[in-house]
């Protein structure tokens, strides 16, 4: 599973970073993800100073909790989504994010290269499902998951289509429920 | 936990996984995904989609010291996390950290009914209920949005029958009743973004002393 074949890049680096500590492909990591997470942020409405300060957090989160990551449940981009909404929410709430309990794989676990590669087919899907909304649609995701939209607006939002979101990716889904499931009883 | 039938709906997943719910719903919501798979699969797609809009969104170019600095961190010590709280007996992680990890502090409303309040703000609030079995919730309607999820026992109500793990959502059309099942006490974690009205005279007036 670790040759890296077929695999996007950012799961390569991101694995490598996980498994062998390799600064070079953190370094790698950083060139693709942290202009975009500048970006992202910026979106939000932050200044360029405070974004930075946020990039530079969630990148040494990405460093230090590469331990967490999976590729079988996660896919690098929105393992990274999830630090950096923690991260902004910390900044502006009082208290911290209450996060479900994790997920604990057996320590001899095999990760499932089919299941790895499947998911990232599916984040592929999504992807180009995205891109294919119109213009408006699209604004309302982005703003959606930015953080922009309280849970009253996103109910509000009939044209939001989660439908579609959620459609893209069902047979990943249904994978992913299968492998929960199985992890949760044993 | 494989028999859960009423899930999140899926604008309020959504909400979560941008991190825009009140921190009484989150909680809720976090310990339903803490006890089923079909809403953590869920979960993770909404975080997929949201990567992707991080991916796509557009990049905006660094200062020229960022990388450098972040680098020269690596080997920095990391920064100490405190241990989520974990699951003991019937109350998973979230509903655990709510408690800080100490027991629940159950304080009667009559007639057997208790509640342990966890969280309460202008934000709203959250509780649990303990239900003695057949007994009935106090009839209530509420201004806002109203979450209930059971941790232990069964509750039904005009609008379906619940049990451990499942999580009902009511909104400020729906009075109902829920009345808890035979076996063991509802244990329920309930969540509201604004104070419960009453509609027998006597709860009504016991409103302010029990904050309900
Ligand atoms: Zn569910």
């Amino acid at each position: 599973m670790t040759d890296g074949q077929d695999m996007t890049d950012q799961t390569a680096w991101m694995l490598a970073v996980r498994d062998a500590r390799d600064k070079a492909a953190f370094a790698r990591l950083f060139d693709y993800y942290a202009p975009r997470l500048k970006g992202f942020v910026m979106r939000g409405g932050m200044d360029a100073a405070l974004a930075e300060e946020i990039v530079q957090d969630v990148m040494l989160t990405v460093w230090h909790k590469a331990a967490q990551f999976d590729p079988e449940r996660a896919q690098v981009s929105g393992w990274i989504y999830q630090i950096t909404r923690n991260r902004q929410i910390d900044t502006i709430r009082r208290t911290g994010r209450t996060m479900p309990e994790e997920l604990k794989h057996e320590d001899d676990h095999e990760p499932d290269a089919g299941q790895v590669l499947a998911m990232e087919q599916e984040a592929g899907k999504l992807k180009q499902a995205l891109s294919r909304l119109k213009p408006e649609q699209r604004a309302m995701i982005e703003k959606a998951y930015l953080g922009d939209l309280t849970h009253q607006e996103i109910r509000d939002q009939t044209g939001l289509p989660l439908g579609t979101i959620k459609s893209r990716i069902r047979l990943g889904l249904d994978r992913l429920r299968h492998e929960l499931k199985e992890l949760r009883e044993p | 936990m494989s028999d859960i039938t009423h899930h999140i709906p899926e604008p309020m997943l959504a909400a979560y996984a941008a991190g825009t719910l009140p921190p009484v719903f989150e909680t809720v919501v976090a310990t339903h995904v803490s006890m089923c798979a079909t809403c953590r699969a869920g979960m993770q797609a909404h975080e997929m989609a949201g990567g992707a809009v991080l991916e796509e969104g557009g990049a905006v170019d660094l200062s020229d010291a960022l990388k450098a600095d972040v680098l020269a961190l690596l080997d920095a010590p990391a920064p100490e996390d405190l241990p989520a709280p974990k699951r003991k007996g019937i109350y998973p992680g979230p509903v655990m950290a709510a408690l800080k990890s100490r027991e629940p502090r159950w304080k009667s409303l009559g007639m057997g009914v208790r509640q342990s309040i966890l969280m309460d703000g202008p934000d709203g609030s959250l509780r649990l209920l303990y239900i003695p079995p057949g007994r009935a919730v106090p009839d209530h309607g509420h201004n806002g949005i109203e979450m209930t999820l059971v941790l232990q026992g069964s509750f039904s109500d005009e609008t379906g029958a619940f049990g451990v793990g499942d999580l009902e959502v009511a909104d400020e059309e729906l009075d109902h009743t829920p009345v808890a099942g035979e076996g063991l006490p509802c244990i329920c974690l309930a969540a509201t973004d604004a104070p419960l009205r009453f509609h027998s005279v006597l709860p009504r007036l016991l409103q302010p002393l029990f904050r309900i």
